[in-house]
């Protein structure tokens, strides 16, 4: 039975706790009312009603899915919000929105710059920018903002680096990154930002044409040049690299910081631990924190079942990592924090053949950050209590707009 | 009995999962394409393999076991 009735919740859901997902989520997830297997109708921003998914197993299964399309463009796309959906109509696309073969090729042109093995050469990098940042924030203000100290510029640095991004241009693309995530954009701004964006990154693919350089703008010349790639796709794909590359490592940064001093047993773990307890550590936090939390969105272009539901062709699935990764049929007690549980199979990073392509940098980044700065700072604490703190409750990727710290 | 594994390097989509999984076994090649080191994995890489064929999001590991 998949009646659809008046009572369809919206969604993304108001959270209570701003460190767990919506408890409306969690009712959809485990109810056991055979009418609703973990698969329900919400209603999105638009009045329309696609489904959401929210059990472990039904969401991984359905990332792997090749009949559930992640092209924009087509009709049923439940997009996630006013000025994702103008964004993305007749626009440049990123290989995120691509299905099949044409996803393939543009993403396997950029799978060797993220192999873990050349990411593990950023290390010396990363360890030395990160060291940088907690020397100007100990010489600096006290109390001050995490989020601009250290949890923003360590990411926005990095990716810098790797994609060959001028750091000190920060200012203009991370203001216009902020426009695209944040879910209030108007649609013209939106479009406004990314267009931006695109073009200034389309200038440095130009740049390169005529001066080769040895980064991820250098590779995309290369294949530009070589006819395998035009600027706009190139500059489309660097886009994605960009936002991507920093606003949610960003937010795990200061968000787990946040968690981990709610929680000081956990935090002397991270901070005392050896590599291997770190490592589990960054993927509990991970999984806990699900800082992508409105969902993967998708289109069935057939008929198909989800958790006994069929799900019609051109009817749009919502895919609830943050629910996911929240479902006690995975693991126990899932909605406790607990940095020794050492399992890597949670969805935050997504599943099936869009799974994040940065996921080696981001892991490299956040098993640095958060012992490096705990044991910088021993006496590290927010200044304020949790309902003075600007959570982003209004943005496609969650975490804290700032974050007030002494140390 | 003998593990073996069979990767589908067509399907690859680089994630890395099983290099961090079961870094003896699996490497990625340049172009980020998986590697099999062995496809014959010594008795106490079993449980490694095994979670690196369910981490796999492109599900191009299978395990005979």
């Amino acid at each position: 039975m998949t009646a659809v009735t008046d009572l369809v919740p919206s969604y993304p859901m108001t959270r209570g706790c701003p460190f767990d997902p919506p408890a409306e989520l969690a009712r959809i997830r485990d109810d056991e009312c055979p009418a609703e297997p973990g698969v329900a109708r919400v209603r999105i921003w638009d009045g329309s009603t696609p489904w959401l998914v929210t059990r472990y197993d039904d969401v991984r299964a359905a990332l792997a899915d090749e009949r559930l399309s992640a092209d924009a463009d087509r009709d049923g796309y439940p997009a996630a919000s006013r000025s994702r959906r103008v964004r993305s109509r007749g626009r440049r696309r990123s290989f995120i929105m691509m299905d099949g073969p044409e996803h393939a090729r543009h993403r396997r042109m950029l799978i060797g710059e993220f192999t873990v093995r050349r990411i593990e050469r950023l290390r010396p990098l990363v360890e030395q920018t990160v060291t940088a940042l907690l020397d100007a924030m100990e010489a600096g203000e006290n109390p001050t903002d995490l989020v601009q100290a250290f949890a923003l510029p360590l990411p926005s640095l990095v990716i810098c680096h790797l994609l060959g991004v001028p750091y000190a241009d920060h200012a203009f693309f991370e203001a216009q990154s902020r426009i695209m995530v944040d879910l209030t954009s108007g649609a013209e701004a939106s479009a406004a930002a990314s267009d931006a964006l695109q073009d200034y990154l389309a200038g440095l693919v130009r740049e390169r044409l005529d001066e080769p350089r040895d980064d991820v703008l250098g590779g995309m010349a290369a294949r530009v040049a070589a006819g395998d790639l035009t600027v706009d796709e190139a500059s489309a794909s660097a886009l994605l690299l960009l936002v991507a590359g920093h606003e949610t490592t960003a937010n795990m940064i200061a968000l787990g910081t946040l968690t981990l001093l709610h929680h000081p047993d956990q935090l002397a773990v991270v901070r005392d631990g050896d590599a291997a307890q770190v490592r589990a550590a960054v993927e509990e936090l991970l999984r806990v924190l699900t800082v992508t939390h409105v969902g993967r969105r998708r289109v069935a272009t057939e008929d198909l079942e989800i958790g006994g539901v069929t799900i019609r062709a051109g009817e749009g699935v919502v895919l609830a990592a943050e629910a996911a990764n929240r479902d006690p049929r995975q693991w126990p007690h899932p909605d406790e924090v607990d940095v020794t549980r050492g399992t890597n199979r949670h969805v935050a990073f997504g599943f099936g053949v869009h799974q994040c392509l940065g996921q080696p940098l981001a892991r490299l980044e956040l098993q640095i950050a958060y012992p490096a700065l705990l044991r910088r700072f021993p006496g590290l604490r927010v200044t304020v209590p949790d309902s003075e703190i600007p959570f982003r409750d209004d943005m496609a990727v969650y975490g804290v707009h700032a974050l007030p710290v002494a140390f | 009995m003998t593990m073996r594994v069979i990767v589908d390097k067509e399907l690859c989509i680089g994630a890395g999962q099983c290099v961090v999984t079961a870094p003896d076994v699996f490497d990625q090649d340049d172009d980020g394409i998986v590697e099999l080191l062995t496809d014959s994995p010594a008795e106490g890489d079993r449980d490694a393999v095994k979670e690196a064929e369910h981490v796999c999001p492109a599900r191009v590991i299978s395990v005979e076991d």
